[in-house]
């Protein structure tokens, strides 16, 4: 069947000449819609994390490969394909601030969506879907409409943004650090409704993230970002709790969890301090600042490996598994009870 | 148990706006021992940042430090004049402040910025002393030589949070602050610096206040931790024990919020909303949230405004359940 919205061998390359930035290097990914699952993207700043967001809404243009919405590719939609598309794909971002104009009510923000895609034939009806929508997302419409922005939390507003992008009933949520600006206390409220809509209205969602600990709660599958490249994916608890790819390790190991008993000083492996990378060393790309890396290492880009509990790894100590050169990371994401 | 090297008594600091009195730090008290590592920690608002600024002196208009005592080695802090304030910052006490990509100055090099705090502090070290003393330092946080030449836009964000850092240590002060040192990092980095502060910690035997939202890096860090929540302090005492056993329901409502290996999936978060500090709710400030406020006695926790006080050695609370929490 043909994917939801699927990215085919997508390179983003950022300046040129000398100054080039990879963001994305050569990424296959399909979203399917017909089950619904959480995959996160993670990785620390500049891993291209956003850059993928921001491909997948058309946001920016691929520099090779291609973005396909129903098999189409994004850039040459039709009119009433693009319709569909910026009804079906929807985006929470960021920044609870940003995304509201201050001198308009937060009315506002879910109005629009309403006239333009004219799910409405007059006021009360709209008036009703806001409600409806608020009502979804665990807020009091009375206690919400028409205040201004400032006049709520970030939680509360982060809350209507995503009620803003279930009044187009999505097929899929792309979320970009949606709770990284909300405070600890609302944090896990807001995480719960993601995944409670998740299952009730049967929408899968992208949730990228530079925080392991939520990308570990909240979703099914994982993928591990590093510098543009995938370095592991797969299923997320198998991922986290025994990672296998030295990035993925250091990642795992630097994560600070709230348990004083669970410290940073059990780690025995050593990395080197500092953020080493050369854009155009032709080997792995982790291999500055790995512990483990060998002469290949350096001298050779390694495929993505596939091992027997069903991740993926880019890492040549695992060459014994299977070795996919550009394969699809959406074929890792399976239904439920299902072995990929 | 030696003297504290920080005493803080009933410090009120208060915005005055059109609207009122903001009481962003409303009555906070604890203390700090020489080489001890204590976390505060609050969600945005909780009137963290404003303590930090305040134990610093550096409130200004519209905030004002209203009433309270803060003693650092025995000197009055509140009371000093601005010029023996002046001499105190840095050499006595210093900070690292948030975010140190905008703390330092874009057109001057590294050294520079380094000597200015020591020069300024009657250094009589000569020219090449001074060069001597600023690559130690560099070296002491884990940099290389080279950087003293470098600008600020040559650094990355965790280079730079160590140079803020070599700064702050630069006339051996007894107390560093740390204002979320760490917010704007990626976790590797966040690791790499934290650890680096441990060993600086260990090594000059400093007492570090760190103050941040994060309960996990606060669990990897500090020794004492006290949770302060719309102004005051609702739970003080050490780490382990209020992981173990948070005695304040906003804790426990805190701790059962962060998201641990073991519990996949849970996801228990604090109903409502941080209250406004212009218009706090009567009584205890937690009761519109609390889940035990109907558990006590009449309409306690709405009209009475609960006392912090020691419920078991070393433990301190504000709560009319005394840490008796029904379970």
């Amino acid at each position: 069947m043909t994917a939801l919205l699927e990215l085919k061998g997508v390179t983003k390359t950022f300046g040129k000449g000398r100054a080039i930035t990879v963001a994305l290097d050569d990424m296959t990914l399909a979203v399917n819609d017909d089950f619904p699952h959480i995959v996160s993207i993670a990785g620390e700043s500049g891993s291209g994390k956003t850059t993928i967001a921001m491909l997948l809404l058309g946001f920016y243009a691929p520099t090779r490969g291609h973005v396909l919405y129903r098999g189409q590719d994004i850039h040459k939609l039709s009119g009433s394909q693009r319709y569909s598309f910026r009804k079906e794909v929807q985006a929470v971002f960021q920044d609870p601030f940003a995304v509201y104009n201050p001198f308009y009510k937060v009315d506002n923000l879910l109005s629009i969506p309403i006239q333009n895609f004219r799910l409405a034939k007059n006021k009360q009806e709209a008036h009703a879907l806001m409600e409806q929508a608020l009502i979804h997302v665990g807020l009091r419409p009375e206690e919400t409409l028409g205040r201004y922005p400032h006049q709520l939390s970030g939680g509360q507003r982060q809350r209507i943004a995503v009620a803003r992008a279930l009044i187009l009933r999505p097929k899929l949520l792309i979320t970009d650090e949606p709770v990284s600006m909300v405070d600890a206390s609302l944090r896990a409220t807001l995480l719960k409704l993601l995944r409670a809509l998740n299952q009730e209205l049967e929408m899968p969602i992208l949730y990228i993230t530079h925080d392991l600990t939520t990308a570990y709660h909240i979703s099914d599958y994982i993928v591990i970002l590093y510098h543009g490249s995938v370095m592991e994916a797969g299923n997320v608890d198998v991922i986290i709790k025994d990672p296998k790819h030295p990035y993925t390790q250091l990642l795992v190991a630097s994560i600070p969890w709230p348990d004083p008993n669970r410290s940073w000083g059990e780690t025995k492996q050593v990395f080197p301090t500092g953020t080493m990378f050369d854009e155009y060393a032709p080997g792995c790309k982790f291999s500055l600042r790995c512990p483990f890396a060998g002469e290949i290492c350096r001298e050779e880009r390694p495929p993505l490996y596939r091992l027997d509990d069903g991740r993926v790894v880019a890492c040549r100590h695992f060459e014994s598994g299977e070795a996919l050169a550009g394969m699809d990371l959406g074929t890792l994401f399976a239904r439920k009870g299902q072995v990929p | 148990m030696s003297a504290p090297i920080l005493e803080i008594k009933d410090l009120r600091v208060y915005y005055y706006v059109e609207a009122g009195a903001i009481k962003a730090v409303d009555g906070v008290s604890f203390s700090l021992e020489p080489g001890a590592k204590l976390g505060l920690v609050g969600e945005s608002g909780s009137g963290k940042s404003t303590m930090a600024m305040a134990l610093m002196r550096l409130i200004n208009p519209p905030a004002r430090i209203v009433g309270g005592q803060v003693q650092l080695d025995g000197i009055d802090l509140v009371g000093v004049s601005e010029e023996e304030m002046r001499k105190i910052r840095l050499s006595r006490m210093s900070m690292i402040p948030q975010g140190a990509m905008n703390a330092l100055h874009p057109l001057l090099r590294i050294e520079n910025q380094i000597m200015d705090g020591i020069k300024d502090h009657g250094s009589t070290l000569s020219g090449g002393d001074l060069q001597g003393r600023v690559y130690a330092l560099l070296e002491s946080v884990d940099l290389n030589r080279r950087v003293a030449r470098m600008y600020p836009h040559q650094l990355s964000g965790g280079m730079k949070q160590r140079v803020a850092a070599a700064i702050a240590i630069s006339l051996h002060p007894k107390l560093v602050i740390a204002d979320e040192p760490t917010s704007a990092l990626d976790v590797v980095i966040q690791r790499q610096v934290m650890e680096m502060l441990d060993r600086l910690q260990a090594e000059m035997n400093l007492s570090i206040l760190l103050i941040g939202h994060d309960m996990g890096l606060m669990a990897q860090f500090v020794d004492r931790l006290a949770v302060m929540y719309a102004g005051k302090l609702m739970e003080l005492g050490n780490l382990k024990d209020i992981f173990a056993e948070p005695l304040h329901p906003y804790t426990l409502m805190l701790i059962q919020s962060l998201p641990a290996l073991e519990n996949k999936g849970v996801f228990a978060g604090i109903p409502g909303i941080t209250p406004s500090l212009l218009k706090p709710p009567s009584g205890c400030l937690f009761h519109t949230r609390c889940p035990y406020a109907e558990a006590v006695n009449g309409n306690r926790c709405e009209e009475e405004v609960p006392v912090f006080e020691q419920v078991k050695p070393g433990r301190w609370i504000s709560c009319h359940l005394h840490g008796d929490m029904p379970s």
